[in-house]
């Protein structure tokens, strides 16, 4: 597992991805932040940081699958997924080495915005006039959403030996689970159903946690869709061998 | 016997890809796994190195069962896919680092099994490129090396002698040859004369059934009933003279003055044919016994209807 986590992390940083990854993300949050007047905290006159964990999750629907989608597509596609399964490893060796090195790179692409927090921490007016447990809640929020997206595309990946499908389809069910369960219980056919609907969604359990209440409803949400994910990708992967 | 496989079947829908297969292979062996592409080779040796499950029977390791301890199976064999698939985007280096932790090297140990690969298969020049920018036959001795690295009981290369040039085929061969004293070798291969170069024993494999399993001289002495014989002379023949000879069965014109006679493998017609050409006083001008080749062996037992 180690070794896995290991040679995709120096495939991150020997092909540039990482770089990339990291630089675009905080340049779009960035800008989002400090420069667009429609979302910069500096127009806003409140010292928080709605925008960040706003639009966070929109930026990762894109590029997590970015990261995600070559882990086992590539490889199946290359045949070199022959030579991991010949060697003396479990597949869960292989699928958890795989998405605790893209689940890295996305918490390291998070960590330069603890900046951010700082800075609108100096710039609060008094010093220091900002809602600590709520960014900390949005945070773990925001982390344990880039899990389950990981999840996700790992999953995806698994599924196709062809990358961009394998894109597409992640970021598509990462965009269902994000927003869609909540967008299709405010429809008006579900009833009674419609507050079970809306709880399936990540966003419903995502604000909950933003709100500065670790309540573990939400984190037991969270840890169960990744898992699931995951064990659908052993399903796949072990698939091989029915 | 380091590699034991007992009854194995392996179906993909309805069509038998391996049919109820056993042979056993043992230690400083080389085994040659040769066959029609199609024939099963390559999915057998999927099988044995735990990728795919056979639909019956099994495959034992050295001492471990393919199904009840893959990955101790695993550890033990030393694995060449076919196509020899390798990450293009790593150094050579690199590379057999990654499979040597795979398998649990660690520290100076790995150095010096990287070392060691790197010198045998003849990569010192390579070492710190990327796999992508070598050329065909140094991919091959990554592929090998990375085989290698954890020092394998058993070794499993599935064609590894593919689109390699003739000295790169000779460097491989002597190299396969030198690994093989202490351990099991199995490779497939649809090249005859790596067989006869190479193999200590052949198991030809055809429609997913065995059609030959022995060592490489009874094969050929047992397929091998036809004698022919190829003559020149310095002007044409009559054909019929050369079929009156006798033990002669078939007579063909290669050209103007050259045929070739078939007889059978009991009697030798080359002294009659002699005499023949001195009776017409036509001089003869060359006279060839062919051996029967590995290759028409390999036809006869893989198509008879030929």
């Amino acid at each position: 597992m180690y070794s896995i986590f290991i040679k995709e992390v120096n495939y991150f940083l020997n092909t540039l991805i990482a770089y990339v990854v990291i630089s675009v993300f905080l340049i779009a949050i960035g800008l989002l932040m400090w420069v667009f007047p429609e979302t910069s905290v500096l127009t806003y006159g409140y010292a928080d940081m709605e925008t960040l964990f706003a639009f966070g999750p929109y930026v990762f629907m894109f590029l997590i699958p970015a990261i995600t989608m070559r882990m086992f597509a590539e490889e199946s596609k290359n045949g070199t997924l022959e030579l991991l399964f010949t060697r003396p490893l479990t597949d869960w060796q292989i699928i958890i080495g795989k998405y605790l090195s893209a689940y890295f790179l996305v918490i390291f692409a998070l960590i330069p915005t603890l900046l951010y927090y700082y800075t609108i921490y100096q710039l609060g007016s008094p010093v220091g006039n900002i809602d600590t447990p709520g960014v900390i809640g949005s945070y773990v929020g925001l982390t344990l959403l880039g899990g389950v997206f990981t999840a996700i595309g790992i999953f995806s990946s698994a599924i196709t030996s062809n990358q961009i499908i394998a894109f597409i389809t992640s970021v598509f069910m990462c965009f269902m689970l994000y927003a869609g369960f909540t967008s299709l219980s405010s429809m008006n056919v579900f009833g009674d159903m419609a507050p079970l609907i809306e709880q399936l969604g990540i966003s419903y359990h995502y604000n909950a946690m933003s709100k500065g209440l670790l309540d573990s409803r939400n984190l037991i949400y969270f840890f169960s869709v990744a898992l699931t994910m995951l064990l659908f990708t052993k399903l796949t992967i072990s698939s091989r061998k029915w | 016997m380091s590699v034991i496989v007992s009854q194995l079947t392996k179906t993909f829908g309805n069509q038998k890809a391996i049919d109820n297969i056993s042979f056993e292979a043992k230690k400083g062996e080389i085994v040659g796994f040769l066959g029609p592409n199609g024939a099963g080779k390559s999915t057998t040796m999927k099988i044995a190195t735990c990728y795919t499950p056979p639909t019956s029977g099994t495959v034992t390791v050295c001492g471990e069962d393919i199904l009840t301890s893959p990955i101790e199976v695993r550890k033990k064999i030393g694995y060449l896919p076919e196509h020899n698939p390798l990450y293009l985007d790593m150094y050579v280096h690199e590379y057999l680092k990654f499979i040597g932790n795979l398998h649990g090297l660690k520290g100076s140990m790995l150095k010096n099994r990287i070392a060691l690969m790197i010198g045998m298969c003849g990569l010192t020049q390579e070492q710190n490129k990327l796999i992508g920018t070598l050329s065909k036959g140094y991919r091959q001795r990554v592929g090998l090396a990375q085989a290698l690295i954890h020092d394998p009981e058993v070794l499993i290369l599935d064609e590894p002698t593919t689109g390699l040039d003739p000295n790169q085929l000779v460097e491989i061969r002597n190299l396969i040859k030198e690994v093989s004293q202490d351990k099991t070798v199995i490779f497939s291969t649809h090249v005859m004369q790596e067989v006869q170069a190479l193999c200590d024993r052949v198991i030809v494999i055809n429609q997913g059934k065995i059609v030959a399993n022995d060592p490489i001289k009874e094969l050929k002495a047992e397929n091998n009933k036809i004698n022919k014989v190829t003559v020149e002379f310095a002007k044409s023949m009559a054909i019929e003279k050369l079929r009156a000879i006798e033990y002669v069965n078939k007579v063909n014109q290669l050209s103007e003055t050259k045929y070739a006679l078939f007889s059978d493998k009991a009697h030798d017609i080359r002294a009659t044919i002699f005499e023949l050409a001195t009776k017409e006083s036509i001089p003869l001008l060359g006279m060839n016994l062919e051996e029967e080749s590995i290759e028409q062996v390999f036809q006869q037992l893989t198509n008879p209807e030929k």
